[in-house]
């Protein structure tokens, strides 16, 4: 009985040590972050240095979906469609502040911050944020995930 | 060439209007703007062959409270004529121009999008921008700038544009996007195919529409100059040098020529970071990977130089109104000239990578030939238009910032397909790397920013220790900038072509209308017919080169 209990707990810190440092990303890059975001894929960056360099555009073969940019109404139900395709376990990072709150659209047709229809577990600060910045919230989620706690907060609207 | 003269012979109705750029301006009844347009554009003296713009405008106090304004442009004379019709609420109908402008079509369904005008004749007038979950038309004075409309999952699929053929079991639908990996974030393409041959295609826009518009007019002159930034987001500066020139002009001022010159280099160095990341895409749209790392170092270094100029990398708002907020740091022509020295060597690189390359050839050549009567038709400006071989180019056809002194070359293409997009763009960035080396040659030290009361807050020593520095201080800062009355269509060659402002001022410190006139708006609605007649793969090796981005398509 005892060993068992050892014996899962073990396999759980592999099996996060492993998805913390493998993400296999999905670049949602609607607008400017996306240039950025090709940025840090580049060479001068480097994201493969943290081991999430293999950016899936299949939802189904990715773990993180990294939205860059604004997303506005008529793209809501397409995130949300995303989001849902995408298998356990998954995380999504909000790039920027058009992602994490709208930013300085506070417009008609602007989505309020992602939060509205998907879970976030990282915001990441900046009209864009630097490389360094999406380096940074990226290992953070990594810390999270390999201390398995990382779940983000419910969104407020059900579509 | 032609005078207002002739125009009032032939139309003695019309009414001639005296407006801020000196643009021959009429205002046309509302029902004769089709009749007017042909005329303008058939009639040989005048020969206004592009439509360059056309936009709604709400006046909520007049009685014909909704007007259009249409720019027109001559490619031969380089006249330019603006016409306006106007009609009364509640329910506005105008005659749609689009069969006389075939560029027309997304202009008119644009300005019925935002303001309801309807033009009565067009073939297809649709919401483009928002979809059919919207209620009511958002850029009228009276709607709230913040009112949103939900939306569900079902309206995704409610707005499929209607299929063109009939259904049959040859041929299938496929959709692209929104999110796909050629489609560049959000673009959405819908092809019915036949094998791998395009039958017929439709797009859907509006994945990205911010509002900049609404936006502008919520807020003060100087703090449009952010949201510009994201217009065209490759090439951030060239858009706060196209605004804050319009607004220059309207206040009547001219910028240092120390400026004027550092404008000319960054803006430069923009165009090649915005050519770049086109060329970079595009190959890699068609699957070479190479030439993106490649391109992308230089690409960093010009990053390097808005970083030290201005603290931003890619959304950099470096231009103020009047000139720059302080100068350039000491060590810009060293980090300038390292740039000059870096470039060249890849992009011969990337050109021996691609220009000898069979298979880059295969791929590109002959696919998306455009001829220059179509790519004048649809209004298309800039690199794509220049591969059709029109060496049209708002540099050198209107000088501004001492273009036309620089020693420098307009390349053309002469088959006006995407190999020809590539090499035209290719060619362009060794252009501006000479006209950077010039520009660099010539700058001198100077003031940065115009001596202007109206613009610069006064000295600290009057705010602290005289009365009228502080009121003046606190004018400046709490309300902003008075902007003289009027109108003014202000243009400068952006990344893709010719960048547009028109603004009209009502003389307070908020603009009423400011009107993008986005570049790569007029060539994405061409885009579709393309499509037809090539294979589905030929349909993503040639948007690439179109370098369309959707911040300034969308806005």
């Amino acid at each position: 009985m005892l060993d068992d209990i050892v014996l899962t707990t073990k396999l759980d810190l592999a099996a996060r040590w492993a998805q913390g440092n493998s993400f296999w990303p999905f670049p949602f890059g609607t607008a400017c972050c996306a240039l950025e975001f090709m940025s840090i894929v580049s060479s001068h960056y480097d994201l493969s240095r943290m081991g999430a360099e293999v950016v899936r555009f299949s939802p189904r073969q990715a773990d993180l979906m990294i939205v860059a940019g604004t997303v506005v109404d008529k793209m809501a139900p397409v995130i949300k469609t995303i989001y849902d395709q995408m298998t356990e376990p998954k995380w999504v990072v909000a790039m920027g502040v058009c992602a994490s709150t709208g930013g300085f659209y506070r417009a008609y047709h602007v989505m309020q911050g992602i939060d509205e229809i998907v879970p976030v577990d990282i915001y990441v600060p900046g009209c864009p944020p630097t490389p360094e910045g999406l380096f940074y919230g990226i290992l953070r989620l990594r810390e999270r995930v390999m201390r398995g706690q990382s779940r983000g907060v419910a969104p407020r609207v059900d579509l | 060439m032609w005078t207002s003269e002739d125009l009032l012979r032939r139309f003695p109705d019309l009414k001639e209007e005296a407006v801020l750029d000196r643009m021959p301006t009429f205002r046309v009844p509302g029902e004769r703007i089709a009749e007017v347009a042909r005329f303008v554009k058939e009639d040989p003296a005048f020969g206004m062959d592009m439509m360059v713009d056309l936009c709604g405008v709400d006046y909520p106090d007049r009685a014909e409270r909704f007007e259009t304004v249409y720019h027109f442009l001559s490619t031969q004379s380089l006249q330019r004529l603006r016409l306006k019709a106007a009609a009364p609420a509640p329910d506005p109908v105008i005659p749609s121009i689009t069969a006389v402008y075939p560029g027309a079509d997304w202009f008119e369904r644009e300005a019925f999008d935002l303001y309801g005008i309807r033009y009565a004749g067009h073939p297809n007038l649709k919401r483009l921008l928002l979809g059919d979950y919207f209620q009511g038309h958002p850029l009228r004075k009276d709607y709230p700038p913040g009112k949103r409309w939900p939306v569900t999952t079902d309206d995704v699929y409610r707005n499929l544009p209607a299929s063109g053929e009939a259904e049959d079991f040859e041929t299938m639908v496929i959709n692209l996007g929104p999110s796909h990996p050629s489609m560049h974030g959000t673009f959405r393409v819908l092809a019915q195919i036949d094998g791998e041959m395009v039958l017929w295609a439709d797009t859907e826009i509006g994945y990205l529409h911010r509002c900049f518009e609404k936006m502008a007019e919520e807020h003060i002159y100087q703090q449009i100059i952010p949201y510009t930034d994201r217009l065209n987001y490759c090439s951030s500066y060239l858009n706060n040098v196209a605004y804050c020139r319009t607004v220059e002009a309207m206040l009547g001022i001219e910028v240092p020529e120390r400026t004027q010159m550092i404008r000319v280099i960054l803006g430069e160095l923009s165009r090649i970071m915005d050519h770049m990341v086109c060329v970079g895409t595009n190959v890699v749209d068609i699957g070479a990977l190479t030439n993106f790392w490649y391109l992308f170092q230089p690409r960093e270094e010009i990053y390097g130089v808005l970083e030290a100029v201005c603290g931003s990398r890619l959304t950099v708002s470096a231009c103020r109104i009047g000139g720059m907020l302080t100068d350039v740091p000491g060590n810009f022509r060293a980090l300038v000239e390292h740039v000059l020295k870096m470039t060249p060597p890849l992009l011969a690189d990337v050109d021996r990578l691609l220009t000898a390359n069979t298979i880059f050839h295969e791929r590109t050549m002959g696919v998306g030939a455009v001829t220059p009567e179509e790519a004048i038709a649809y209004g298309w400006t800039g690199p794509c238009l220049r591969a059709s071989g029109v060496p049209y180019d708002v540099r050198k056809a209107y000088p501004y910032y001492h273009y036309d002194e620089f020693d420098w070359d307009i390349p053309v293409g002469t088959a006006g397909d995407a190999f020809d997009r590539v090499q035209v763009r290719m060619e362009e960035m060794r252009q501006s790397l000479r006209i950077v080396r010039q520009a660099l040659d010539r700058m001198e030290p100077g003031p940065v920013m115009v001596d202007d009361p109206r613009l610069n807050l006064p000295p600290k020593t009057e705010v602290y220790n005289t009365m009228e520095g502080l009121i003046y201080q606190f004018e400046k800062v709490m309300f902003g900038l008075k902007v003289p009355k009027g109108e003014y269509y202000g243009f400068s060659e952006g990344g893709n072509g010719e960048l547009g402002f028109y603004i009209v001022s009502d003389g307070t410190t908020k603009p009423h209308r400011v009107k993008v006139r986005p570049p790569c708006f007029a060539i994405y609605q061409y885009f579709p017919k393309m499509m037809v007649g090539g294979m589905l793969a030929d349909a993503i090796a040639t948007l690439g080169g179109l370098n369309v981005i959707a911040g300034e398509l969308d806005r």
